[in-house]
């Protein structure tokens, strides 16, 4: 009974996630930054629905809130909101073709995107435009390898 | 369920967080968390900068040496005239018997390479109420002002800049003493003066400086120079670009000037690296 002592590597691939989002990018590029974050919680969301869910992703987003400055609550409302919709269909999900997986999770992250821009603009804030949703396509092309590395990941290091 | 509630609490946080500053405390918590985080992220970024400083060859660093002594020579010929006018300053002030607010506590901070929201204009740096650093300090570089911090936590802070349209610093144009407020513009690299009537005395090239009115930058710093003045007839104000004199967004380190010494009533600078 080691499952537990596995958590630590999921602690890890959302420390690792946290980096790649504060990670400097070049002025052209910062549209095009991937949701990576939220990507990583959709796979563990859709691989371990019984461990990591909603409060999970709820305080991941607090955090979140904390390292970008923005208002407390906003970032955590999105994840908590894309854990939800992925534990509700994380079975179908499963199933899925990797193209499919792709497009569903794109979609998922534009409407959480578009949720933040929306907060964002409802609370003042000017310099947001709509190049912010970019990320959106940019997350749909990079889950498929997303996914096959954090399920490689997994069976390696028997997360279960 | 478990989403409803996250969603109440989500919106509560956010309700409280935006009308007023109840949730700072907690803020300053989660920051501690997340600087170990930040740290990391920059350790990479810094060890690449100092590991090009040791492949630089010795030709290129004596040229450096060279180019720093000679402007180390000029500003301290600069650094002499300063202080005899500092003590005339002085003395004319006593002569009025009114208080002197010239020495200013300054703490050095470096810029973590850290990205926060494509579009906010912000930036961490790596000191934080330990080391005295409040919400509201002036950030100054070498070139002139940069910002101000916005969020305080024990080891790390963010600081907000000028050319963040959510920024206003009031100003006043060097050659002609007329006021304004210098707010952040569309581009990163770019300010605006607000409403300025279209007959106002403005021209390309002049220089802006901070009025030090609203009490929270000190008076008389650099903050750019007009680049751009357009006079539609039909308009109530003109349109006036200015371009910060500071490396907005670019600097590495930035000095964060201490309350005025009148306020704390400390005599002398202390830099603390």
């Amino acid at each position: 009974m080691d499952k537990p002592h596995r958590i630590w590597v999921i602690a890890l691939s959302i420390l690792v996630a946290f980096m790649l989002t504060a990670m400097p990018l070049p002025e052209w590029a910062l549209p095009w930054r991937p949701a990576w974050i939220a990507m990583v919680l959709v796979y563990w969301c859709m691989a371990l629905p019984e461990r990591i869910g909603v409060i999970t992703a709820w305080t991941i987003g607090l955090t979140l809130d904390v390292m970008h400055g923005s208002i407390l609550g906003q970032h955590a409302f999105g994840l908590a909101f894309v854990a939800y919709v992925v534990l509700q269909y994380h079975q179908r999900l499963r199933v899925f073709r990797l193209v499919q997986q792709a497009m569903v999770v794109g979609t998922l992250v534009f409407v959480y995107l578009l949720a933040m821009l929306w907060i964002y603009k409802l609370l003042g804030s000017v310099n947001y435009s709509f190049n912010y949703l970019f990320g959106a396509i940019s997350t749909a092309v990079l889950w498929p390898w997303v996914y096959i590395v954090l399920r490689d990941v997994r069976r390696r290091a028997r997360v279960g | 369920m478990r989403l409803a509630a996250c969603a109440i609490l989500s919106f509560l946080s956010i309700s409280i967080d935006h009308a007023n500053s109840h949730l700072s405390s907690l803020r300053a918590v989660l920051g501690v968390v997340v600087y170990p985080l930040q740290y990391i992220v920059n350790a990479p970024v810094q060890g690449a900068a100092e590991v090009m400083d040791d492949l630089r060859g010795r030709r290129a660093l004596l040229e450096e040496n060279e180019r720093l002594h000679t402007e180390n020579q000029l500003l301290s010929v600069k650094t002499q005239r300063y202080s005899a006018l500092e003590s005339e300053n002085q003395r004319l002030r006593k002569l009025l018997d009114s208080s002197s607010a010239f020495e200013q506590q300054v703490v050095v901070a470096d810029v973590l390479a850290i990205e926060t929201t494509p579009s906010a204009r912000q930036i961490v740096l790596d000191k934080g109420s330990n080391q005295g650093v409040f919400v509201g300090q002036p950030m100054l570089d070498a070139y002139g002002v940069i910002g101000q911090v916005s969020n305080v936590s024990l080891y790390s802070s963010t600081g907000l800049l000028i050319t963040d349209p959510r920024h206003a610093l009031p100003v006043l144009l060097n050659r002609t003493g007329l006021r304004a407020i210098a707010v952040g513009g569309d581009l990163p690299d770019e300010l605006n003066l607000s409403f300025i009537s279209i007959n106002a005395d403005i021209k390309k090239g002049d220089l802006v400086v901070t009025s030090g009115l609203g009490g929270r930058f000190p008076a008389g710093y650099p903050v750019g120079r007009v680049t751009a003045v357009s006079l539609k007839p039909g308009d109530a104000f003109a349109t006036i670009v200015v371009e910060p004199t500071a490396k907005v967004g670019h600097s590495r380190e930035v000095m964060l000037v201490g309350p005025q010494a009148h306020d704390i009533g400390e005599e002398r600078i202390s830099v603390s690296e």
